[in-house]
């Protein structure tokens, strides 16, 4: 499994969500140039599931995002968690819609 | 041959009983099944509690500060500590402090202050960095992390695979080779800091245990001073071997600590639970796997607190230690299968901690030494010299 999520974005539609499963897994969301502005997980507490989550994102998109991606892993916890170092690694932070919210601590991550 | 606890062990069992069921247990429910973490200021209130109950850095050596408890009040509280959905990996959130990394007590005087005296005081992290790709449980020849002699210090070259909490630590202790001729005795300990340029975290390794990540790093030329070795130069092996031993008991009695929750929920609902009009504890097949339950539990939790107290006695315990590992692991094993069982499929979901356990307990088979390597330590002690 790559480090990054490398998938095509979709366009954060209601059309495009009802489409989505409920299961566990993690996504992103990004803004119409395809930069990563949020990333989250659907977990065990998660109604709906992933669904459930990026429903949430249509509603009240965080910091303008437009396209969203998703990844169906059971290992929600660390992923999440793998996707946002990356993301420090790459940008120097976390994605603008993550900042001022409750985050897990991070490690340091040198992906080649 | 008194199998009874002390008055101040059941005391102190007691206190932590009530801790773990009133303050973990409800603030889990609200967490993510898959946490292994607090929220910053749960953990802090969590942690002034417990310092004002007397309890906290109870792993600590008495020379350190800590009360030096022997391993069988160890045991005892690992297996209260233990008893909530994140307890077997995350016992209490780690609330009741650490103990640091147990080779640091035979550091210098110099390493004791700048690594170990910090990280008991929880500010600073360390890292074990022992198993490589070429393999874990036979660290003295898979080792082929090369540290060369350099000046006024070392140069290491290498890699590491499975290793926990390396991302996040302030220095760690990586095991190298320095000498390629003498296999265990060519490997030598050093301290290094995760800030040394060349030291990288490349890769996490995502496993069963989905609330917690290894990681694989890698050194490149990374420059350490002679005084970043631990012990003596091609020694390390011992430094190493010494706490796999040790460790293996208590890593034993935290196999059980979710092994005895998932019991006593399966007992209750077996009570509760009705199917065709009768409840299920009146079902013989639910009985004979709440009684075989009990043997497990029963049988594990006295070789665990035998080893124990040969470690107490000061005399030699590594088959006892290997012993309780091996049982305990696959004891626990069974146990949190055939709780989930009674439970149906309510077992299976995520509402319940049971899959959590499951999961994570097949790691415990693995972890500290595969249950191959045990049955073979014990051969080796119980054929000795008739091995070739």
């Amino acid at each position: 499994m790559a480090v990054r999520m490398t998938k095509a974005w979709t366009p954060l539609t209601a059309e495009n969500v009802k489409r989505l499963s409920g299961q566990l897994g993690v996504y992103q969301l990004a803004d119409a140039q395809g930069g990563v502005v949020f990333i989250g997980f659907a977990g065990g507490r998660s109604l709906f599931g992933l669904r459930g989550e990026v429903e949430g994102a249509l509603q009240a998109p965080p910091s303008g995002a437009t396209q969203f991606r998703v990844e169906v892993n059971q290992q929600y916890t660390t992923r999440y968690q793998e996707l946002l170092m990356a993301h420090v690694h790459d940008h120097g932070d976390v994605p603008e819609g993550n900042r001022g919210k409750p985050l897990p601590r991070l490690g340091r991550l040198s992906p080649n | 041959m008194n199998l009874e606890a002390t008055e101040e062990q059941k005391t102190i069992i007691a206190q932590v009983r009530r801790f773990v069921r009133e303050e973990i247990v409800p603030l889990e429910d609200k967490l993510d099944p898959d946490a292994s973490e607090l929220p910053p200021e749960e953990h802090a209130r969590l942690v002034a509690k417990v310092k004002s109950m007397g309890l906290y850095g109870l792993d600590i050596p008495a020379e350190f500060g800590g009360p030096g408890i022997d391993m069988t009040t160890r045991v005892l509280l690992a297996i209260e500590m233990g008893q909530h959905r994140a307890g077997l990996y995350a016992p209490c959130y780690g609330v009741f402090g650490t103990a640091g990394l147990a080779q640091l007590y035979e550091a210098t005087e110099e390493q004791k202050e700048k690594y170990l005296r910090p990280m008991l005081r929880g500010e600073k992290r360390g890292f074990f960095g022992l198993t490589e790709p070429s393999g874990g449980s036979d660290p003295a020849r898979a080792i082929r992390t090369r540290a060369v002699k350099s000046g006024e210090g070392w140069v290491i070259n290498g890699s590491k695979v499975f290793i926990s909490g390396a991302d996040k630590a302030d220095f760690g202790l990586v095991f190298a080779r320095t000498d390629p001729e003498k296999g265990r005795g060519g490997v030598t300990c050093f301290i290094v800091e995760t800030s040394n340029p060349g030291f990288h975290v490349r890769r996490i390794v995502h496993t069963l245990r989905s609330s917690h990540y290894a990681t694989e790093l890698q050194f490149d030329d990374m420059k350490v001073p002679d005084s970043a070795v631990l012990g003596e130069v091609n020694k390390g092996f011992a430094i190493a071997n010494e706490r796999l031993s040790r460790q293996r008991i208590p890593y034993a009695a935290q196999c059980l600590a979710p092994a005895y929750k998932s019991h006593e929920l399966a007992l209750d609902y077996a009570k509760q639970r009705e199917t065709f009009g009768a409840p299920l504890s009146s079902r013989q097949a639910v009985q004979w796997m709440l009684v075989d339950n009990e043997l497990d539990l029963r049988q594990a939790t006295w070789m665990t607190l035998a080893a124990a107290s040969k470690c107490d006695q000061g005399v030699p315990f590594r088959m006892e230690a290997g012993l309780a590992k091996l049982v305990a692991s696959e004891a626990a094993g069974r146990v949190v299968d055939r709780s989930m069982q009674i439970f149906g499929g309510y077992g299976m979901t995520k509402d319940f901690p049971f899959e959590r356990w499951y999961r994570e307990l097949r790691i415990r088979r693995v972890g500290e030494g595969p249950n191959e390597v045990q049955r073979h330590v014990v051969a080796r002690d119980l054929l000795g010299a008739s091995l070739k």
